[in-house]
């Protein structure tokens, strides 16, 4: 492979994610609507709210400091990174080993950290209190992510995504009572993360319970789109994580063009998919109160340590 | 080099210069340049000392055999890699906190001067001298020195009460740790040779009597390191004393312990067992998380900042606990892993924490506040001190490119060598502490969000009070600001090249165990830090950082390119409600209250909610360390009885003194005989 190809193919990767994303989260909130007996908007809706934002003037509070400014490009950027080390359509990527599983899930906690800073900067009060229940949230969420990443990272013997995507796309057909306990586990973890119900609700906005949008209340015009875009590709690319582990058949390997176009195929297909089925959990479940989150997710971390141990036992 | 045992000779030159540096601070100087100058002469020891250390890292060992000491028992010497690493600690640490301390000691009046001059430095001496010391004797009298010294400087302002009692505290662990070593020496010495390391390295002893010797050193350098339960000092102390000497304290002092726990266990009583592994994770497991929780409840900056020692001290014990699981199961390469992740940790931790608190120290130079709760906005008023402190807390958090990072990720990479071990029991239970490692991580992430986001974000919660006059407000002083600006890129170093250190450390875990990591791991080159083999684990700090760099620069540009940079300045939003003080922002206590309902049983609490009606309501909340109830309480109160009844003997009557003799005498003639 030359190496040249593959580093263009990885800008060429992040820019695709970049671009591609909010087309995900227009994909859902279609389903929703349709689900819930609305006339759907247009796909392109989240572009078209980007565009808006962008051209507005930002206000700004004249009390907030340079972390304030700074955090939604350290947002986006963080984002960006992820999207490019991720394997979307290919494996074998050139930078991809530059950060493994357990890295990608500190670039998270960067971002959720730098987040919460810049809520707590101006001073108010519900600022403070989204950066609080965030901060909750994640630090409930992250360990049942390691744990969820950690069997798959023993059933493949490697923390690198791209080998576990290797090991795991070209065995044959097995259930592996471990993976399934995982499963269930990391799809907790990508609701609470990416804000949806039954956690947060990522429609709501001025409400008491809000978590997410509490964060962000301050943020206007180009800093809020930053911010909302970053949240997409996150989405982007937990849905990409959990392809890669659960169902990561499809995935092309640099260089093999034609590989690329059926990876291409089956990468719509399962986003497809994917949103619809967070559009019917976000129809079916209801928001639950704040303090029901810590249980939902603890029961994520002993289901994904379960996973853990199962693998243990299954394999002796 | 030139001269036989160069480094060796050059480490103990350092040493001296501390000590006459420290008696120089005796002429009770009056003039600031002179104060500064000590100082200074302290931290160039500092950087000489790291230099030689180095140097020493790549070379043989050099041993010395001292003239000085009690007849027939001279002082041994030996400078190893081992040694070697924990000085180049010293040495660039202490060297930071030295700079810092220019600025910060030299308002002082001359006769504190001259006490705190005298004490730091013997202080900086002693550690070095433990490090140094190839024989129990000298390591005994070294290890008593430096928390004889240490002593000094915590009880600094013994007029107050609560300094005092802080410091008999402080004193009471470390001579009970001190007991616990001392004892662990006479176990390993086993009743012939004599007390130099290569003798009691040598001494043949049973499978009981090694376990004994291992219990005895865990405890006695696990209390002057902190782990639970004996961890209980550290809130104390630490806050008592000036920020400098906490910096040293929590940095470099808690090492020395390390190093006197794996000098002992992994290189005196060698062939470590499995088992004392799971009793170190499971101790470290414990440790990790109470000290993030509780750090979690503090707000008192210098309190939250030793029990986030305590937790990190239980991180290192984590990475030695599974070194030695792995190497009892016969794995010399994962063994090398866990302990190069241990000893790595070890040094970011002095590097991140003598940062923080060095921090603190500014902020209470500056505002003369130590609770969170009163701080607010310092980013405005000290932007410089705000900028290193978010690079501290983002290192303690774990968050890559930094430092704290890499060693993390190392200690979850040993946990994830788990399956290669034969006992299906501890190959569960070892990936359950990366889980609780995990957690640890994410809520220290919360705490500094806490701690960053009360102290120096928002607005300032409490008017300049009049008391605050004699603080200027201001930004760090000069010294200050170079001496934390020196270990912000010691954190930014330690992060962004890790194979560097790796291979430094490798030298230390062949010395230890006669085996390194595996040879993938070493060709990996300066750009990846790869534990194993490429295919398992890597990660890159420096494409990290270049890429995230690039990004955030490309998406300003593209921002500004195609769209526009308009900002419109205006009050906060406070989603149209007219009244906004600064009293409505989050305080510490406020942040970690779901953290306190989550993990409730964990704390033992008295809170105080009003009732309906009350004319002068007030909310209080009062969080206690258990321990102190179910375990220092009751021995405190049996030793109170025991010496009350003891005293019961004496009768200030010299009548019944006499009788004692009379009855002593008859007994002893009835033995005699």
């Amino acid at each position: 492979m030359n190496l040249l190809t593959g580093i263009a193919f990885q800008i060429l990767q992040s820019v695709f994610v970049v671009l591609i994303a909010p087309l995900l989260m227009g994909w859902v909130n279609i389903c929703r609507a349709w689900l819930q007996n609305r006339s759907a908007p247009s796909i392109l809706l989240p572009y078209y709210t980007l565009a808006k934002l962008f051209h507005k003037d930002a206000v700004i509070a004249s009390c907030a400091s340079p972390l304030f400014r700074l955090t939604p490009y350290i947002l986006f950027g963080c984002m960006w990174l992820v999207a490019g080390i991720v394997p979307v359509l290919v494996t074998g990527l050139p930078f991809a080993p530059a950060a493994d599983i357990i890295a990608l899930v500190a670039v998270f906690s960067l971002a959720r950290m730098f987040s919460a800073l810049a809520a707590l900067d101006i001073g108010t009060s519900f600022g403070g209190l989204g950066a609080r229940r965030e901060m909750l949230i994640g630090f409930l969420a992250e360990p049942a992510m390691l744990m969820t990443l950690f069997t798959a990272a023993f059933i493949s013997g490697s923390t690198s995504l791209n080998t576990i995507v290797g090991s795991l796309a070209h065995r044959t057909f097995a259930i592996y009572p471990s993976l399934l306990f995982a499963g269930v586990a990391f799809l907790m973890v990508l609701l609470a993360e990416n804000g949806r119900i039954p956690v947060d609700n990522p429609a709501t906005h001025l409400e008491l319970t809000m978590i997410h949008e509490a964060m962000i209340l301050e943020y206007s015009a180009r800093h809020l789109a930053l911010i909302e875009w970053a949240q997409a590709i996150k989405l982007f690319v937990y849905m990409i994580i959990g392809f890669a582990m659960f169902v990561p058949w499809g995935i092309s390997e640099v260089g093999d063009w034609a590989g690329l176009l059926f990876a291409f195929a089956t990468l719509v297909i399962k986003l497809s998919i994917a949103g619809i089925v967070l559009a019917l959990i976000e129809t079916f479940f209801a928001k639950f109160r704040l303090f029901i989150a810590p249980e939902f997710l603890s029961t994520a971390f002993l289901l994904a340590v379960l996973g853990m141990l199962t693998h243990f036992l299954t394999q002796t | 080099m030139f001269v036989p045992e160069f480094t060796l000779t050059g480490s103990l030159a350092v040493v001296l210069g501390w000590l006459a540096v420290g008696l120089l601070g005796l002429l009770r100087p009056q003039s600031v340049i002179f104060k500064q100058l000590l100082f200074a002469l302290g931290a160039l020891g500092g950087f000489v000392l790291s230099f030689l250390s180095f140097l020493a890292l790549s070379g043989p060992a050099e041993s010395l055999v001292l003239p000085l000491g009690l007849p027939d028992l001279p002082f041994h010497m030996r400078l190893d890699a081992l040694s070697a690493f924990f000085l180049l600690l010293l040495g660039m640490v202490s060297a930071g906190i030295s700079i810092f301390s220019i600025s910060y000691f030299c308002g002082e009046e001359p006769r504190r001067f001259a006490f705190i001059c005298l004490h730091y430095h013997f202080f900086l001496a002693s550690m070095a001298l433990v490090l140094l010391a190839d024989d129990a004797y000298l390591f005994m009298v070294a290890w008593e020195t430096m928390a004889l010294t240490s002593y000094f400087l915590v009880t600094l302002d013994h007029k107050l009460a609560p300094i005092r009692s802080a410091g008999f505290i402080y004193l009471l662990i470390a001579h009970l740790g001190a007991i616990a070593i001392l004892l662990s020496f006479g176990v390993l010495h086993g009743g012939h040779g004599d007390y130099t390391f290569d003798a009691l390295r040598n001494a043949e002893l049973s499978a009981f009597w090694t376990t004994v010797a291992f219990l005895l050193a865990f405890f006695g350098f696990g209390a002057k390191a902190g782990m639970l339960p004996l961890h209980v000092w550290l809130p104390e102390a630490h806050p008592a004393a000036p920020s400098p000497v906490s910096a040293l304290m929590s940095g470099i002092m808690l090492k020395t312990a390390i190093y006197g726990m794996i000098r002992l266990i992994f290189d005196l009583i060698g062939d470590v067992r499995w088992e004392w592994g799971m009793v170190v994770l499971a101790i470290g497991t414990v440790t990790t998380l109470f000290g993030v929780l509780y750090a979690l409840m503090q707000h008192d900056l210098k309190r939250l900042l030793a029990y986030h020692s305590v937790e990190n001290i239980g991180i290192i014990l984590l990475g030695l606990g599974m070194s030695m699981v792995f190497l009892g199961f016969g794995y010399p390469e994962a063994g090398a892993l866990g302990l190069i992740a241990a000893l790595y940790h070890t040094l970011n931790h002095a590097v991140f924490k003598s940062l923080l608190f060095l921090g603190a120290g500014s902020i209470l130079h500056s505002t003369g506040l130590r609770n969170l709760n009163d701080m607010g906005g310092l980013i405005h008023s000290m932007p410089k001190t705000a900028f290193y402190f978010l690079i501290g807390a983002l290192a303690i958090s774990a968050l890559p490119p930094l430092n704290g990072f890499v060693s993390e990720w190392l200690t979850f990479q040993t946990a994830l060598q788990a399956p290669i071990l034969g006992n299906g029991v501890v190959r569960s239970l070892v990936p359950l502490t990366a889980a609780a490692l995990a957690l640890a991580g994410a809520l220290t992430a919360m705490c500094f969000v806490k701690v960053y986001g009360v102290a120096f974000l928002g607005q300032q919660r409490k008017p300049r009070h009049e008391s605050q006059d004699t603080f200027h407000g201001g930004d760090a002083e000069h010294y200050e600001r170079i001496g934390m600006a020196f270990l912000t890129a010691c954190c930014f170093v330690l992060g962004l090249f890790p194979s560097a250190i790796l291979l430094m450390l490798n030298r230390v875990a062949v010395l230890l165990n006669g085996a390194g990591l595996a040879p993938a791991a070493l060709k990996s080159g300066w750009l990846w830090l790869v534990p194993t083999a490429p295919a398992q684990a890597s990660y890159s700090p420096v494409i990290f950082l270049l890429v995230i760099v690039v990004v955030v620069l490309l998406t300003f540009i593209l921002v500004r390119h195609f769209y526009h940079g308009r900002v419109r300045v205006s009050h906060p939003w406070g989603c149209g409600f007219p009244e906004r003080t600064t009293r409505m922002q989050d305080t510490a206590d406020a942040f970690g209250q779901p953290i306190r309902h989550v993990f409730g049983p964990v704390y033992l609490m008295t809170r105080h909610l009003p009732v309906p009606g009350e004319p002068s309501p007030r909310y209080s909340v009062k969080i206690e360390d258990r321990h102190w109830y179910w375990l220092y309480r009751p021995i405190a109160q049996l030793t109170e009885y025991v010496s009350a009844k003891v005293g019961l003997l004496q009768q200030g009557r010299v009548s019944v003194y006499l009788l004692y003799s009379f009855v002593a005498l008859i007994a002893l003639l009835v033995f005699v005989q």
